[in-house]
């Protein structure tokens, strides 16, 4: 049988090398444009046919666009509106993303560091130039916050660059951590379940146990599916508005 | 003792700050339980602040977790 960590390994479907890189077409690039093509086309049949009064499927897209756009509102003012574009396009790829990956031999793609720490950088540094852009060098007061008595300057201001520098990293692994976690533990209930199933016997009635703990825990990763998508985007926004406000 | 064993046993050390990050995530959905059901009219309107609250305090258990996995398969 499959050990819990081989669901995670990538493997090349399509060769390709270019320059001596390995460029080649893996089974998670196939997950990622899957990904893509069930978000193109939830928005695109969605809107098809856009109506006034709209139907259960109009409603779903158009109640998943205002649910962003009340987070990014309420989080960012209304200098966030031309991010909230943005914003829906890295919550709906990364629900779909985790969601597509519960299925059974599914892959799934952010259970890589790669993938999210590059959404996670890409994040970080958009930040900072937009601080950079919109304030200049006083973006820089954002290392100390509003009111902080002088003589605890000297503590404050490494803590919060340690915490601003730190974001990218815990962003990117709290994604990460909770899809490998969550699915290496599904595999080795699944395990149990199997192992206890050909074991025989009395064994054959005991499997019932893990089978019913992998059905609570498929619940489970079902909420962290969502949970985690939507944390990502909500601190997403809150970095976002570090940068565009400055002092909140 | 060799580097190996004390790499295991520096992993299974860092599993403490996990369970320590738990006692603050713990705390946190708690406390905003107890909150919630005080003044349940005010509750929804805090739930983004919940789970701000719970993804920093997870990050702190997210380092423990990054030091396991650097012990055991970085170094």
């Amino acid at each position: 049988m499959a050990g819990p960590l081989e669901q995670f390994e990538i493997q090349p479907l399509y060769p390709i090398e270019v320059a001596g890189y390995d460029l080649s077409f893996t089974n998670a690039s196939a997950w990622m444009i899957f990904a893509l093509l069930v978000t193109w086309g939830f928005l695109f049949f969605g809107m098809r046919k856009s109506e006034l009064v709209p139907g259960r499927w109009q409603s779903a897209v158009e109640g998943l666009y205002e649910f962003v756009h009340g987070m990014v509102d309420t989080n960012i003012g209304p200098k966030g509106k031309k991010y909230v574009p943005f914003i829906f396009s890295l919550f709906i790829f990364i629900l779909i993303a985790n969601l597509a990956g519960l299925f059974p031999y599914a892959f799934t793609v952010t259970s890589h560091i790669a993938v999210t720490f590059a959404f996670a950088a890409f994040i970080f540094f958009m930040c900072v130039l937009i601080g950079l852009a919109k304030h200049g060098f006083r973006f820089f007061s954002l290392f100390l916050p509003a009111g902080t008595p002088w003589f605890l300057w000297i503590l404050v201001i490494p803590i919060e660059m340690i915490s601003f520098l730190s974001r990218p990293i815990t962003l990117s692994v709290r994604l990460f951590a909770n899809m490998t976690a969550g699915h290496i533990l599904l595999k080795i209930f699944i395990g149990f379940v199997v192992s206890l199933g050909v074991a025989g016997g009395i064994w054959s009635v005991v499997g019932i146990l893990p089978f019913a703990m992998t059905v609570a825990l498929f619940g489970l990763e079902l909420i962290v599916a969502v949970v985690q998508a939507y944390v990502f985007a909500l601190l997403t926004t809150v970095y976002l508005n570090d940068s565009i406000n400055l002092h909140h | 003792m060799d580097a190996a064993a004390a790499q295991l046993l520096g992993a299974g050390m860092a599993a403490i700050g996990i369970g320590m990050a738990a006692i603050g995530v713990g705390l946190i959905f708690g406390l905003f339980l107890l909150g919630a059901l005080r003044n349940p009219a005010a509750a929804a309107s805090q739930q983004p602040q919940l789970l701000f609250g719970f993804a920093v305090t997870e990050a702190l258990g997210i380092f423990a977790f990054l030091v396991a996995l650097i012990l055991l398969f970085v170094v």
